[in-house]
């Protein structure tokens, strides 16, 4: 874990994305603790769009809330969402994708059919369709981005378990007579622990995104909660008058993305097999 | 008369500092027109290197000549320092005056173009030929490599030729360009025996008749010993020794000599068997095979008759307690399958596996040809070792821990290596630690798949003592699967003898290996290399293993067999 650590800090990309990704994890957790330097959801009635300044660092909106202590409960949101629901995702797409490889032939055929039926459509437009048939909220965002995921995962997994399905230690400890849960734990799933890594934090940065476009169209998290997509949604028509508004919250999310998305980056090159053995 | 090429001091290093990274440390060696060097090593001894230098493939491999110069005479008289040319000048060395053979004929044929084209971009790059006059001449190229019906084969695509008829088409495009010196890495590594010979027999015949050069490169020293004139044996880097042929293996004078040729499972029909394990007529088989048959369906569309590949077919056979019995045959000739029907790895279609209850309840393991593959790579040896045990109800206690130390250090393995990861372990010890773990069951029989055909011919020998000795102290039966009759002849009791699916020729290991019958049989034992033999000429046998893929239902004529001595069956041939 140590070396893993180090290994990340010495990688130029790993080291700026675990850097946001701490910042925003620390800011999560603050607002979870309602640390926040002012309530998000009390209304300054005087302080009516104040823009950015000592006082309101990231300045207020038309209810005189402020933005700052906003935007830290809107990632609190946004981080609980992305994580459950790209967990959700990691443990179904890894189970579905390893039965399909090990079962093979009709399992197989049936399994990935399904999930090829699902990648079909674009991942906001099922979100919208479960969404649709369930009615808003936060269950039902994780649920529904879960649910989109899961076939990349599924596939994720699936590749690379059929080649290590054919490889002699797999042979070798059927010779044994071990057991089908231990052949798939320890020799499969203990090999794919590196594509899955990656994977992992590519998809929270998508989920992420696709979280704040939930909350944009109004399907995700309900006002008055604060969260990245609906502070976005609520400054557009503001956005020549306040274009803090707008900014910020846009940044957030953006720099949220691109912290995901490098540190995904970074653990592909150090799980790299071949970087690996170098270092060896 | 000046040599054709000249090598002085040459240095080759990798990576960022080629100088602090040296693969080649100081190599010297003259090559006249028309001679043959040899040069052996074993792998990581830098003799590719050494080689890819002539042509300065080694540039593309992240290779630097650090030192040294290789003087490489022209066919127009002009002389050449390889080390320092220009690459534009190069490639017009590469092909037209070097040309270079490797080791795996698949991949560096392109898989979308058919041998014919291949062949004709040789010489339209080479000789400037085209249309119908190219060819004519890759026509013409192909039928001195010796392959049968040249003609249609033309039109052949990489896929549907076999391991060696790729290689001769390798060697046909390397010849495209009469080339004054041939290079050719490792060419038949990944041949089998028969094949090997083929290819050996076909490039000395080509010798002869180009005049041209040859570097061999290659990890076999009995291999070279028919067809160089020099031999140049490498270690770590620098050229330990070189000398004429018959001086080098008659009177070798480096140790590391001596080591290479002691270590070469030297053939001698049958005359350095073991003494012990005389067959008790009185015990029980452990493991007694009665006509198995191992197909696989062969899907040929939705309304066309179904066939299939019959694997193995109707093979019997008996192995007695602490007995090994050797299954020889090429790749394709249904031994490995015959060992995974038995492991129960593959389904048998007919026939009856009967083994005897043993000590444990798996009596049969497996150690595989690939000890790179055969373990998984994210285990550390206490999980691998653990692995057998935990799956037959044991728990990970002290007790089994002191079995994995006594077993490592049974194998010839530091008991501190629990710790360790698979990557860190050389090729043998990899093996080793295979070995060691299936004994954790305590088995009766271990299957012994190409278990040492992966490993260099020293760690090999080492391996192959270690066996026999662990055979006597835990008592077991070996099923020992190999192409190689010199190494079979090392640790056979029994030989059963496997070609296209069925056995030939199975009986007591001198008798089959001093008195062949089968013609199969024989051609398997001419075809071995061996120092002792190596002024003997064999003759190019271009015969192909039969097509194994039978129309459904079809059925092989019932085996008729007749005695050749005591314990010593031959199946007989049918008429041709």
């Amino acid at each position: 874990m140590q070396k893993l650590l180090r290994a990340f800090l010495r990688h130029p990309s790993g080291r700026i994305g675990l850097t946001i990704i701490a910042l925003y994890l620390l800011a999560a957790v603050l607002g979870t603790l309602g640390l926040t330097p002012r309530d998000p959801l009390k209304l300054f009635a005087i302080d009516r769009l104040k823009p950015p300044s000592a006082n309101y660092w990231f300045g207020t909106d038309l209810l005189g809330r402020d933005t700052f202590s906003r935007l830290m409960v809107g990632i609190k949101q946004s981080m609980i969402i992305a994580f459950s629901s790209v967990a959700l995702a990691t443990l179904f797409g890894t189970i579905i994708g390893l039965l399909a490889a090990w079962w093979g032939t009709l399992w197989d055929g049936i399994l990935m059919r399904i999930m090829d039926v699902l990648l079909a459509f674009p991942a906001i437009l099922l979100a919208l369709l479960i969404i649709a048939i369930v009615g808003p909220g936060t269950g039902t965002s994780v649920a529904a981005i879960a649910i989109v995921y899961t076939p990349i995962f599924a596939r994720v997994v699936r590749g690379p378990a059929l080649s290590l399905k054919q490889r002699d230690f797999v042979d070798a400890a059927r010779t044994f007579g071990s057991s089908q849960p231990y052949i798939l734990s320890r020799h499969l799933l203990l090999n794919l622990v590196a594509p899955l890594a990656v994977q992992v934090t590519l998809a929270l940065a998508w989920a992420l995104l696709t979280e704040a476009g939930l909350s944009f169209l109004g399907l995700g998290t309900q006002p008055p909660t604060p969260s990245l997509g609906l502070m976005l949604a609520e400054s557009k028509n503001l956005m020549t008058q306040a274009p803090w508004l707008m900014i910020f919250p846009a940044l957030t999310i953006m720099l949220g993305i691109l912290g995901f998305n490098l540190t995904g980056d970074a653990l592909r090159d150090i799980l790299d097999p071949r970087t690996q053995r170098r270092e060896a | 008369m000046t040599p054709l090429l000249s090598v002085r001091d040459l240095r080759v290093g990798f990576g960022q500092n080629p100088a602090a990274n040296e693969v080649v440390k100081g190599v010297s060696f003259d090559l006249a027109a028309g001679e043959t060097l040899a040069i052996v090593g074993e792998s990581g001894s830098g003799k590719s290197v050494t080689a890819l230098s002539v042509n300065r493939l080694v540039d593309f491999g992240g290779g630097r000549i650090t030192n040294g110069s290789i003087i490489l005479q022209r066919s127009d008289g002009s002389t050449l320092d390889v080390a320092k040319a220009e690459e534009k000048v190069l490639r017009t060395i590469r092909g037209r005056d070097v040309g270079m053979i490797f080791q795996e004929p698949m991949t560096s044929l392109n898989p979308v173009h058919t041998v014919g084209a291949q062949i004709e971009e040789a010489f339209k790059l080479n000789r400037g030929l085209h249309g119908a006059e190219a060819e004519r001449a890759a026509l013409d190229v192909l039928d001195r490599v010796r392959i049968p019906d040249a003609k249609s084969r033309l039109a052949y695509y990489p896929h549907q030729l076999s391991g060696g008829m790729r290689q001769r088409v390798m060697i046909a495009m390397a010849l495209a360009s009469s080339p004054r010196l041939l290079i050719a890495d490792e060419p038949t590594t990944a041949l089998d025996v028969t094949v090997q010979a083929q290819i050996m027999a076909l490039l000395a015949e080509l010798r002869a008749e180009t005049g041209m050069s040859m570097i061999f490169i290659t990890h076999d020293i009995g291999l070279v010993a028919g067809i160089a004139d020099r031999i140049m044996v490498m270690q770590h880097g620098l050229a330990v020794e070189q000398n004429t042929t018959d001086a080098v293996l008659d009177n070798p004078q480096h140790d590391y000599t001596k080591h290479l040729l002691n270590a070469v499972p030297h053939f001698t029909s049958g005359k350095a068997v073991r003494a012990d394990g005389e067959r008790a007529a009185t015990s029980e088989p452990i493991i007694k095979v009665d006509d198995l048959v191992v197909r696989f369906p062969v899907k040929k569309g939705l309304f066309q008759p179904k066939g299939a590949i019959h694997a193995v077919d109707g093979v019997s056979f008996d192995l007695m307690p602490g007995e090994t019995l050797a299954i020889v045959g090429e790749s394709g000739s249904g031994k490995s399958t015959t060992a995974r029907a038995i492991l129960g790895l593959v389904e048998k279609h007919r026939g009856a596996i009967a083994a005897k209850p043993g000590r444990s309840r798996r009596p049969i393991q497996m150690v595989f040809q690939d000890p790179f593959a055969s373990l998984n790579p994210r285990l550390n040896v206490e999980a691998l070792m653990a692995e057998p045990a935990i799956a037959n109800g044991q728990k990970l206690d002290d007790a089994l821990r002191d079995r994995m130390r006594f077993l490592l250090d049974r194998v010839g393995l530091p008991a501190d290596v629990l710790n360790r990861y698979p990557h860190q372990f050389s090729g043998g010890q990899r093996q080793r630690l295979c070995i060691a773990r299936v004994l954790m069951l305590n088995p009766d029989v271990v299957v012994l798949d190409e278990a040492v055909s992966a490993l260099d011919v020293s760690v090999q020998a080492r391996v192959l003592d270690l066996l026999v000795d662990l055979q006597r102290e835990f008592s077991l039966a070996y099923l020992f699967i190999s192409h190689d009759m010199a190494v079979v002849e090392r640790i056979a009791h029994r030989i059963a003898v496997m070609y296209a699916g069925q056995i030939v020729e199975i009986g007591e290991a001198r008798s089959v290996l001093s008195d062949p019958q089968h013609s199969y049989t024989k051609r398997l034992i001419s075809a071995v290399p061996a120092i002792e033999r190596r002024r003997q000429h064999f003759a190019i046998d271009a015969t192909q293993v039969p097509s194994l893929v039978r129309p459904a239902g079809y059925e092989p004529p019932p085996a008729n067999w007749r005695e050749a001595g005591q314990d010593h069956r031959v199946r007989i041939e049918e008429a041709k």
